[in-house]
Formats: structure tokens, sequence, C-alpha cells
């Protein structure tokens, strides 16, 4: 299945971050509204990201107003002006569908403490 | 006599083509596009006939590289006449034009330009042995209330004593698949006339690699 990879290609995005489940990102969405265009932050937990290729998707959750929401994007639509990583978190799945069933504090996503700095710092 | 003189009428542009597969665009709205790359033509014209001595007017043409040794000799001196190498797959479409195109003449993806509706023939992958609920839709038996191995079973084909046979034509578990099949009134979304691409939006009938015939819309606008 690689005969038609330009087609993929022209629509394939480049300037997406790096991220996975768990991560806290802002995703500056475009909204059409008649003929003027304004950009929406969805800011939220990455609880899964889906497929590859040009077809992969992510989902973002948020509690709004005591509600949870989820959106699900394209990994690649034009629609996203651009992605935010706020904080990456300390997960141990790739599926974090069990954040549904819990709210408030147990639904706390710990930040990942990168180990790199701390080492050179007692190596020194 | 009626039905030739009303078929011939509409003029049909039509290519073999390859199926490349599925994938997904976005189109100017930027919403998301479900496209099928179709690898259209080149085709050569081999024949054209005509109402004087064929009785109808079609063009006939040919798709795909084959080996010239694999051609038997009817063929090959078919493909001498209209002066092209051999090709492997040959179509013949009925149209009113067809006293435009010329023997040897070559026909690419350009012939169709996006947003025009077409029509898809391809042969529909092959399922093997369906039984009913897959092959034709039926709904089955209930999955509880004392239903007992029959759950994907057809249930009554008939009455009894009258009529005392099974009446003919009735759809049962057999081989499904594997057989020609058009899908009418698709979108040609883009035409990429460099590399001889067509999208056309929605799902095409036929495996990946499979040979499909693209034409134009036989209903609609």
């Amino acid at each position: 299945m690689h005969t038609f990879d330009a087609i993929d290609a022209a629509s394939l995005r480049s300037d997406i971050p790096e991220f996975r489940a768990g991560d806290t990102l802002k995703v500056h969405v475009k909204v059409v509204e008649g003929n003027r265009s304004r950009v929406q932050v969805f800011q939220g937990v990455v609880i899964r990201r889906h497929g590859g290729g040009i077809g992969e998707t992510f989902t973002v959750r948020k509690i709004s107003f005591g509600v949870g929401v989820e959106r699900t994007f394209p990994l690649h639509t034009p629609i996203i002006d651009k992605i935010e990583v706020l904080t990456r978190g300390d997960v141990r799945r790739a599926k974090l569908y069990y954040l549904r069933g819990l709210r408030g504090k147990a639904a706390k996503i710990r930040e990942k403490r990168d180990a790199v700095p701390a080492k050179s710092d007692a190596k020194a | 006599m009626t039905v030739a003189a009303t078929t011939s009428n509409r003029t049909v542009k039509g290519l073999l083509g390859k199926k490349l597969g599925m994938t997904q665009v976005w189109d100017a709205d930027n919403r998301l596009v479900p496209v099928t790359v179709v690898e259209a033509g080149p085709c050569v014209v081999t024949q054209v006939r005509n109402g004087a001595t064929d009785g109808y007017d079609a063009v006939q043409i040919a798709f795909g590289a084959i080996d010239p040794r694999k051609v038997n000799q009817p063929m090959s001196g078919h493909f001498e006449k209209a002066g092209v190498t051999p090709r492997r797959h040959l179509v013949e479409l009925r149209t009113a034009d067809a006293a435009d195109y010329e023997l040897g003449q070559e026909i690419s993806a350009e012939i169709f330009e996006a947003g025009q509706r077409v029509d898809a023939t391809g042969t529909t992958k092959g399922k093997g042995f369906a039984g009913v609920m897959k092959r034709h839709g039926f709904a089955g038996v209930s999955a509880s209330h004392g239903a007992h191995r029959n759950h994907r079973k057809p249930g009554s084909i008939g009455g009894c004593a009258t009529p005392g046979r099974v009446f003919r034509g009735m759809r049962m578990a057999g081989r499904m698949g594997g057989v020609r099949q058009t899908t009418q009134n698709l979108q040609i979304h883009a035409v990429d006339a460099e590399k001889g691409l067509l999208l056309i939006k929605g799902a095409v009938p036929g495996p990946r690699g499979g040979i499909v015939l693209i034409r134009t819309a036989a209903k609609g606008a």
C-alpha cells in the first residue's frame, strides 16, 4: 500500500508536536461562523491516539461545567491551527478510558518527571 | 430497434484502470472525504464500430501491459490492425461519438474532470460460501427466547403440500461475491492527469489491484 503515498503526503502535516496519551494539550481549532473564522481553544488530556498514517486520530477529554467532554480530531486535519503541549503525563497505558469513571483529584494525572537532568546533576 | 436507438444516443467517456486502494483527503471546506484511488489508463483505441458495418456505434479500448508471447494469433492480429502493442484487457463502450475516435488513439485520465459523476464497474471480492444473513441481509433468528442452534438460519422457505415445492429463485446460502458489479453516480473528487490517477469519492467494487471500468454516469444530472 505504498502506491499512492504521494496523495497522502500532500495532506500530511509536519507541524504536529510529539505527544502521547496522558499529555495535556491546548488544541487551537479554527471555527468558521458564516464568512468569518476564529480560533477556539480546546484544552484537555489526551486519552487515546488511534490509527496511523493519514487516518490517525487523537481524543482530548476535558471537564466542562462539570460535564465530561471528549473531542476526537484527525491528527492531520487542516482545521487545527496549532497544538500546544502543556504537560507530559506519567501514565502506564496507551488508552486512558479509565479516566471516564474518575472525577476530581482521582482523575488527575501525575506530571512526568524528566530523569535526564536529575542524572546529570548527580554526576556533577 | 428502439432500444438500440436510445442506447446509442448517449455519449459515453470511459477508461479502464486499476484500483489502488482507499485513503482520505480534505476538501476545500476542510471536510474529510473518503476516496478510492484509481490508476486510470492510459488506454488505447483498438477498434471503432459504426452503424454501417456493425449495426451500432461503439469504441473498443484496451488497457494493461502483457507479454507479447502470451497473446494468441487472432488477438495479436487484432492489435496489429490498430497499430498498437498488445494489451491485457479489452472493453467496448457504446457511445454516439464513436466516430470521433481513431485507431491507436491514446486516452488518459484527463477525459474526466473533478466534480463529474461516473459509474464504476468491477468484479467484487469473493466471499466464498456465505449464509443468508451475510448474502441476502436476512435478520436471522432470535438470540434467545428458546432459539436453539438456529440463530443464523433463514427460517421458513415456503409452504407445505401447497405448493409442494420450493419456488425458483428462493434466496438461500451460496457463493457470494466475485461477480461484476457497477456502482453508479460516484463523484470524481480530483484528477491527477500527470500520474493518471482518479480520486473517486466513496468505494469502488473489487480488491486492490482489481481492474475497474470508469464511465460517465448513466443516470443522474
